[in-house]
């Protein structure tokens, strides 16, 4: 049985610490300032001009976001157990009347809302500043934008965690992090390029390999968002269209969901095991 | 109080613990010793609830494997070394309140307690060791537990802070609170316990009272005087004519002494007109070549 006062002291502290953290606070003022910036950009014109100079913003800000969010989600969450643990500070708390799951739970949310709230800073000012110049053609896409963000950093925290769980040292679970980052971010999509040139593939499978990863389910539903249709993405992304079409963007969401749950229920799996991997040693 | 059968602990082919069975009245305050890796930690974390074990352990009639949690809530634990989140005094009191449904008027009450009150605003890394400890031992209290697990609580503290330390201690034993802790220091469980379980390779060799320890363990105390090199001679004279038991170190030397009689060796040597320049107290078995004089 989960106590929800515990869970919410524990998010409370997570959330005040993350606010705290200086890289934390580097890494929010750079997403802020680098979201203002791209904003500056839109050119001064008539609606028409300005509508294209939105697309590219709006395009650039996503590209802002698979870079710098999976960077920070998946750091954040792989140095919180870890650190905790190599201190000696979780060692502590759960010598305390607490669960293991609510300290999990307590920490992800705590860090969470922290995440969440750069995002929301970042976006939020670039978003009046684009209101400003009267550039933004649909508050809503806007808006989806931002959400579809957060659900990617959510994803990436989940992620984060479990590298938290099976790793023992900071070291290691943040190495760990960032070989994830790269391969999600250029690794992962350069092979699959090569893998579909070199082997023929067919144009089906390598949408459904790249799909796989959760910074393309955010790109692709993205730009859904804002163009309502895929040409950018070339052959895969008319194959979707053409695929699923008004299903696609459902799909997305759900794969987007599933990268949050999956990698976090592994987590609570395996830092409840830590525990029952000693009980059932003691069976014997 | 507490009540542990077959209290067994395995690391992979590593026993920590071997069918240690014991009980523990309310009001007790009972010491764990044994070398390093006897398996005194590994009882207090069974205690906790944070690892599995083989076996029965109720305390407080709560059974620990069931409820590890509910379990935790009727103890207060000091680790030996207790690492605090980056907070200030106050705010951690209050952020263990919560995790323990503490009243939060008791966070004044266990600051006054453990005398931190004056240091409620300092942020806990600025704290001495010897504060960290009591602030951890606040922090057990804050739920007013019926039950104290200490971890080696005054391993890193300065002599006074082991003093402060143990006398605060001894206060909450008497004011009715069951102590269980670890310790490997003779003094402090002569000062602080009421029965002493003696753990070695996880297993529970001997169960006696604190002042029996070191006599069943074939430990001593040391009384270790220095004099001037002019005075050695005629002080081994004396020890000798006096029949202490004593191993010259260099420029000083070690006189065994019972718990009662520590001042014996210094006043044979006041009478014989031998100025002492200085003298210690040292528990447990001298590492010095063997060189006995009876």
């Amino acid at each position: 049985m989960i106590d929800l006062a515990n869970v919410r002291t524990i998010t409370r502290k997570e959330l005040r610490d993350a606010l705290r953290n200086r890289w934390f606070v580097v890494f929010t003022i750079a997403f802020a300032g680098l979201a203002l910036a791209l904003s500056a950009l839109i050119q001064p014109g008539g609606a028409s001009l300005r509508a294209l100079s939105y697309s590219r913003t709006a395009a650039s800000l996503i590209n802002l976001v698979l870079l710098f969010v999976p960077l920070i989600g998946l750091t954040l969450g792989a140095a919180n157990l870890t650190g905790d643990r190599e201190t000696g500070a979780l060692a502590y708390l759960l010598a305390q009347p607490v669960s293991r799951a609510e300290v999990l739970i307590g920490k992800y949310l705590g860090l969470a809302g922290a995440l969440l709230a750069t995002l929301a800073l970042g976006f939020g000012a670039a978003g009046v500043a684009l209101a400003l110049q009267g550039s933004i053609q649909d508050a809503g896409s806007y808006l989806f934008t931002v959400a579809l963000a957060f659900l990617l950093a959510l994803a990436m925290l989940s992620l984060g965690f479990l590298m938290s769980t099976i790793a023992q040292k900071t070291t290691t679970g943040l190495g760990g992090a960032l070989f994830l980052w790269l391969f999600l971010v250029f690794i992962g999509d350069l092979g699959i390029m090569g893998t579909a040139l070199f082997t023929q593939m067919p144009i089906q499978t390598v949408f459904f390999i790249a799909v796989l990863n959760p910074l393309q389910m955010f790109k692709i539903a993205s730009i859904l968002t804002i163009q309502a249709n895929l040409d950018v993405l070339g052959p895969a992304g008319l194959y979707a269209a053409d695929q699923y079409g008004s299903l696609l963007l459902p799909l997305l969401l759900l794969g987007l969901a599933l990268w949050i749950m999956i990698p976090l229920a592994g987590a609570a799996a395996i830092f409840s095991r830590q525990q029952k991997l000693v009980l059932r040693g003691t069976a014997r | 109080m507490i009540i542990a059968k077959n209290l067994t602990k395995r690391y992979g082919k590593t026993t920590a613990l071997n069918n240690v069975s014991f009980t523990i009245e309310a009001g007790e305050a009972v010491a764990l010793w044994g070398a390093n890796g006897a398996g005194k930690t590994t009882t207090l974390r069974c205690l906790l609830g944070v690892q599995g074990f083989e076996g029965e352990l109720m305390v407080n009639g709560i059974d620990v494997k069931r409820q590890g949690k509910a379990a935790r809530a009727a103890i207060g634990y000091v680790p030996q070394e207790t690492v605090f989140y980056d907070m200030t005094v106050l705010e951690t009191l209050h952020f263990y309140a919560r995790l323990k449904k503490a009243d939060p008027q008791r966070v004044a009450a266990v600051l006054e307690q453990v005398q931190l009150a004056d240091q409620r605003g300092k942020r806990v890394n600025m704290l001495s060791g010897g504060m960290k400890q009591r602030l951890a031992l606040a922090v057990a209290l804050l739920a007013d537990p019926p039950v104290l697990v200490l971890d080696e609580p005054t391993a890193n503290l300065d002599v006074r802070a082991q003093r402060d330390f143990i006398h605060t201690v001894q206060t909450l034993n008497q004011s009715g609170k069951t102590i269980v802790f670890s310790s490997h220091r003779l003094d402090e469980v002569i000062a602080l316990g009421s029965r002493v379980l003696v753990l070695s390779d996880g297993e529970l060799v001997l169960e006696c009272r604190p002042h029996q320890l070191a006599g069943e363990l074939g430990l001593h105390r040391w009384l270790r005087i220095w004099v001037e090199t002019e005075h050695r001679e005629n002080m081994l004279k004396v020890l000798d004519e006096q029949g202490f038991t004593y191993q010259p170190n260099g420029r000083s030397v070690y006189v065994r002494v019972s718990r009662g009689e520590k001042i014996a060796p210094l006043r044979s040597l006041e009478l014989a007109s031998i100025p002492v320049e200085d003298f210690d107290l040292i528990d447990g078995e001298l590492v010095i070549a063997e060189e006995h004089h009876d």
